[in-house]
């Protein structure tokens, strides 16, 4: 039974630890739209791998006759369009489809008659067919350094906006130096604990967390840990380990949350980019 | 005693024999819910007095009934009777079921409830549910060739046949009395990446179809026979040939071909004008937008007026002229007659998901009133002479990260929004979140789809929920939702004659509010709630029904 109500205990701090730290996690019900989550990744099942020789033989042959126009990748060129989106080559199997428009041309949209064989045809669309079709495809995600800023403006911020909760010889001493990844770093400071959401190679951060105090009717305080709030209830840990939980009425009880990331929150709509990415420039020098 | 309960058990086969007529949708919603918003004016306001102010506080649980997607259902046998049917179709192989990328058994749509029946919808599955008590009466299932299965926004009835939007682009016909499927037709080309979860609305001898796709591809509205499934004609959101209205606004035919503004969400239906009023969703590429050229890509992000009859549209306004965030404008306007400047008049209302509101009229599109309905939205620089908001380019994304609120789930995304005509306001859930949009993609061809950027929350200000003053966009009031997680709340709004609002909170509470100024009256700690909260009046009795993920609630008075 104690170690029942214990592990209890320990995946409601767990909760509360991350419930206190921002991004909160997309819930059934929140609003995802239809562009996110929903695994559009592997909806949609890849074309079966073709044999190598007939993609290069396509390769060449749509090297010599098209790349010009749409690219040596497909994804358009000098007047072409972009190829992999194209509603007929994505409803093309085998060159079927394609066949027709490349040996009547298009004289309206610019596009020449090719003298080239059926079989040809359907080496081409081999070629464009082992691209992978995927609106959202990271892996061509390889952005230059996000290291943009000037670091000593970003240091004259720190002073400014950071230098009353944090210092860089005390609690941030060597903050540059847990960090390969400035983008890391950066989405650590802006939302600590919930940077490395995406790519979850952020070093642990020391994040306190949130503390409640309760005045019950009769004057009574509590204080603790914050595990939950809503309108109509809230349920803390006490430094014994001990939770506590609370109806809530409107303000009975009184209810006081502080949360250290508050300031963080706050300046959200104070920052310009600049202002971020100084600063990034800045505590990237912490090493 | 047992002559009793098997005349009373077979009364709502009965009744559903006579099945639904496309008039029944005319009236304003009371007993029934015959399609998606209840009525076809989107206002999710029902004139049910039963629970009302004086009484919610005795609110209590009338049953709950848990479903399970896929072949593994285990029928309506729960509470005895003999387990319900389950009927299989599909043109695929998968039973994506509970598991997989569906994400599990979870209601995001609409239910419908015709003559004491509920139909219930998830992503390939439908179901019969008994409305007095919960029970499963039917279920059906369609194996799956994949796609996008994010969610399912309902069903859509004429006479005895249900309608359904499929994952891999069907429409499929079941019987509503014993969900055998009649026919299904292909809607779109599951090769080119659209995926489907509109819930069809129906119009007299109408059956209204959107789809979706996020790779490049035009979004198209379709109506077809409800009877044969014929397609009766089709409307693209975007310029298909030279001459088409709009083409001016990209950079070339091909650009628009592969425009975007897909038909994700259920408009309204205006019966006087015969217009049916929808949303269109974001340009594609969403978020490299060079290869759009610089104009406003219409008619993406729109509010666009399509008559019924000819499938031809009347008149648009584009709510977000040139998305780069991809915020879709496809959210069920609203369609309200009520008074503006002292006369009487037709309006629409819609929140965006890009932060702003807008108050147009139904007849000609014009805009009345629009302003932002967030404090923190900050992508936009204001608003040009016609009450658009101006995009601000710096605001799109940067190689070091752009701060942008809000995140691309927006202020406000498909949760129906409610209106009530005693209080005059406008309801929404509000989001008041942040993210930094990173570029990713530096090929001056810019990217496809959806690609081309990173994004990464970064927090918020806190959830609301927001009531507006349709007459100046002005916020009357906000109920901030209490807890730092910010982020996050019910699926939709639902107002009543009783004077209330219901609506799910961040926290999993279903609560009732005053309409008048977002006081909490009544809740109940039931989960999530994942769709919008619904009424409807059976025997003498009125009903609250809410879905949380995959279990269904409903709340009376006795």
């Amino acid at each position: 039974m104690k170690r029942v109500v214990a592990i209890a205990m320990l995946s409601a701090i767990t909760i509360a630890g991350s419930w206190a730290q921002p991004p909160a996690q997309t819930s059934p019900g929140a609003p995802g739209g239809r562009g996110r989550g929903g695994g559009g990744g592997g909806a949609y099942p890849d074309r079966p791998p073709a044999d190598p020789a007939v993609v290069d033989r396509g390769k060449a042959i749509y090297g010599v006759n098209c790349a010009f126009c749409h690219g040596s990748d497909a994804r358009g060129g000098e007047g072409g369009p972009n190829l992999i989106r194209s509603q007929l080559v994505l409803n093309d199997q085998k060159g079927e489809v394609i066949a027709p428009v490349v040996q009547n041309g298009r004289s309206d949209a610019g596009m020449p008659k090719l003298d080239l064989t059926a079989a040809q045809i359907s080496d081409i669309a081999t070629f464009l067919h082992s691209f992978r079709v995927n609106g959202r495809d990271a892996a061509r995600n390889r952005p230059p350094s996000i290291l943009v800023g000037d670091a000593k403006a970003g240091e004259q911020y720190f002073q400014a906006k950071c230098a009353g909760c944090h210092s860089v010889s005390g609690d941030l001493k060597g903050f540059g130096a847990k960090f390969t990844d400035p983008k890391t770093l950066q989405q650590t400071w802006l939302a600590p604990g919930g940077g490395g959401r995406f790519g979850g190679q952020a070093p642990p951060t020391n994040v306190p967390p949130a503390t409640v105090t309760v005045t019950l009717a009769s004057g009574q305080k509590l204080e603790g840990r914050l595990l939950r709030l809503d309108d109509f209830m809230l349920a803390l840990t006490e430094a014994d380990g001990a939770i506590h939980s609370f109806r809530r009425n409107g303000d009975t009880p009184k209810v006081e949350v502080h949360d250290p990331l508050e300031p963080h929150r706050q300046l959200l709509p104070a920052y310009t980019d600049k202002d971020i990415h100084n600063l990034t420039a800045y505590l990237a020098t912490l090493k | 005693m047992k002559k009793l309960l098997i005349t009373i058990s077979l009364l709502p086969a009965i009744a559903a024999a006579q099945g639904l007529k496309s008039a029944d949708i005319l009236k304003p919603l009371a007993n029934d819910w015959p399609t998606y918003s209840g009525d076809y004016s989107g206002k999710r306001y029902s004139k049910l007095t039963q629970i009302n102010q004086s009484n919610v506080k005795n609110l209590t649980l009338a049953w709950t009934s848990r479903l399970t997607a896929g072949a593994g259902g285990r029928g309506g046998g729960r509470f005895g009777g003999g387990a319900a049917p389950v009927i299989a179709g599909g043109e695929g192989t998968a039973d994506v079921g509970s598991g997989g990328f569906g994400g599990g058994t979870n209601i995001k749509g609409s239910i419908l409830q015709v003559n004491g029946i509920l139909y219930v919808s998830t992503p390939d599955n439908a179901w019969a549910i008994d409305a007095i008590d919960g029970r499963e009466l039917w279920h059906y299932f369609w194996k799956t060739k994949g796609g996008t299965h994010i969610g399912n926004r309902g069903l859509g009835m004429w006479g005895n046949w249900l309608y359904m939007e499929t994952p891999d682009d069907y429409l499929v016909c079941l019987d509503a009395r014993t969900g055998k499927e009649r026919w299904h037709k292909e809607i779109a080309s599951f090769n080119e990446q659209y995926f489907s979860t509109m819930a069809p609305v129906v119009v007299g001898n109408h059956v209204l179809v959107g789809t979706g796709d996020d790779l490049d591809e035009p979004g198209l509205l379709q109506s077809f026979d409800p009877e044969t499934g014929d397609r009766q004609w089709v409307w693209y959101a975007v310029p298909m040939k030279k001459g088409d209205p709009g083409l001016e606004t990209w950079a070339s035919l091909d650009a628009a071909r592969h425009g975007g503004g897909q038909v994700w969400i259920p408009g309204s239906y205006d019966p006087e004008t015969h217009l049916y009023i929808t949303g269109t969703g974001n340009p594609t590429p969403a978020y490299t937008s060079q290869t759009r050229g610089e104009g406003d890509n219409l008619f993406t992000c729109s509010i666009v007026a399509i008559n019924v009859d000819t499938g031809k549209m009347v008149w648009y306004y584009q709510t977000s002229p040139h998305d780069t965030h991809d915020w879709d404008s496809a959210q069920t306007p609203v369609l309200v007659d009520a008074e503006f400047n002292g006369k009487p008049r037709k309006l629409v209302l819609t929140a965006s998901r890009n932060g702003y509101y807008f108050t147009l009229d139904r007849l000609t599109g014009e805009r009345l009133a629009s302003g932002a309905f967030s404090n923190a939205v900050n992508w936009a620089k204001g608003l040009n002479e016609k009450g658009q908001p101006v995009r601000n380019p710096a605001k799109d994304y940067d190689i070091a990260g752009a701060l942008v609120s809000p995140s691309n789930g927006g202020t406000t995304n498909w949760p129906p929004p409610s209106f009530s005509p005693d209080t005059g306001l406008f309801y929404v859930p509000q989001h008041d979140s942040y993210a930094m949009y990173y570029l990713t993609e530096t090929d001056p061809r810019g990217a496809m789809g959806l690609g081309g950027k990173e994004e990464q929350g970064v927090g918020s200000l806190g959830s609301y929920l927001t009531a507006i003053d349709y007459k100046t966009g002005k916020i009357a009031w906000r109920h901030k939702y209490s807890g730092t997680a910010g982020v996050g709340g019910g699926a939709g709004l639902l107002t009543t004659a009783g004077k209330l609002l219901f609506g799910g909170d961040p926290s999993g509470n279903l609560v009732a509010h005053d309409p008048a100024n977002g006081k909490p009256l009544w809740h109940s700690h039931i989960g999530q709630v994942s769709n919008a909260p619904e009424t409807y009046m059976l025997d003498g009795h009125q009903y609250i029904l809410a879905a949380a993920g995959d279990m269904l609630y409903a709340f009376t008075l006795y």
